[in-house]
């Protein structure tokens, strides 16, 4: 994956997956170059034996194949910035995930492309309902989906394609208010253990 | 400033074209495999060329949706292209600079993009 948010879409997809009503999406940054992503769902959750190995690339849900690498690839990804991935579940109650990045290490990928996303997993469940925040010292991004439905009211659909591009672009302009570039050079010298 | 106020005019927009929208026996299925293979090879921005291409050209009788792993994960990113009363279509390898050729061709006038499919590419 060559963006974090890739992996955000990625995972999240386990909440449609699990059959939640809710999923809250938060992103928060801090003066040191932390990023914390938290993806909240009220889904079916896990067993405790099933957490355990979640992450192990050869633990799927999947009855086609016997590998599921969304959450292994996210977790070494989070680690290899210094960071980590913690999942705390609970049978009938959700499942939230939550992962630390350094985004000033060398080997963090890029945010990449958030408007584009979050918009495309309300686009492809349009029934759940969705938080997404993005708060940085800078600003914030913010989105509900349960205010959205408020103005389009029962007939219009969030998998609209006019839906979709509303929602892409109204959060492409909340991003730039909120976005913080990463500079290279502090990278390359190590400022960030 | 995008507003709410905006989305209020597409809720009305929208309305109006129900009305007069085709039921769904007509409806042209497009299907994006968005698991994490496809997502890996580059179908975010696919998928997006589909909706933007279809908002554009305004076409409701076309819906686009999100799958999970179709099962040629090497062939990723794929499409798969449902017309009522045809045989499926899939599409393998697709860029987002693909889509509109597809649309065009394909959802408009009702020609399948050969070059693209997995006929093609196997």
């Amino acid at each position: 994956m060559k963006e974090l948010s890739l992996h955000l879409l990625d995972v999240a997809k386990n909440s449609v997956t699990a059959g939640a009503g809710h999923v809250d999406i938060s992103l928060t940054e801090d003066d040191e170059g932390w990023l914390t992503v938290s993806i909240r769902d009220d889904g079916r959750g896990m067993d405790p034996e099933f957490l355990a190995r979640v992450t192990d690339p050869f633990t799927t849900t999947r009855t086609t194949r016997k590998v599921g690498l969304g959450l292994p690839l996210y977790r070494l990804t989070a680690e290899q910035t210094g960071g980590s991935l913690d999942i705390q579940s609970t049978v009938g109650a959700g499942t939230t995930v939550t992962a630390r990045f350094q985004r000033r290490h060398l080997d963090c990928p890029p945010l990449g492309d958030l408007p584009g996303t979050i918009a495309l997993l309300i686009q492809g469940s349009p029934d759940i309902e969705f938080t997404y925040q993005h708060a940085t010292p800078n600003g914030t991004a913010e989105l509900s989906t349960a205010e959205l439905r408020e103005v389009l009211g029962e007939d219009v659909s969030l998998a609209e394609p006019e839906v979709f591009a509303w929602i892409q672009d109204y959060l492409t302009e909340q991003e730039e208010q909120a976005a913080v570039s990463v500079d290279p050079a502090a990278m390359i010298k190590g400022e960030i253990s | 400033m995008k507003s709410l106020e905006e989305l209020k005019a597409i809720r009305e927009k929208m309305k109006r074209q129900m009305e007069v929208r085709d039921n769904d026996e007509n409806t042209i299925r497009v299907v994006v495999g968005m698991a994490t293979c496809g997502i890996a090879a580059g179908a975010r921005p696919v998928m997006t060329a589909f909706l933007d291409e279809v908002e554009r050209r305004g076409l409701t009788n076309v819906s686009v949706s999100q799958t999970g792993c179709i099962g040629v994960c090497r062939l990723e990113p794929v499409a798969e292209v449902f017309v009522p009363g045809e045989e499926k279509v899939t599409y393998v390898k697709l860029r987002p600079d693909m889509v509109p050729a597809i649309v065009e061709q394909h959802l408009v006038n009702h020609n399948v993009v050969t070059d693209y499919t997995i006929g093609a590419a196997e």
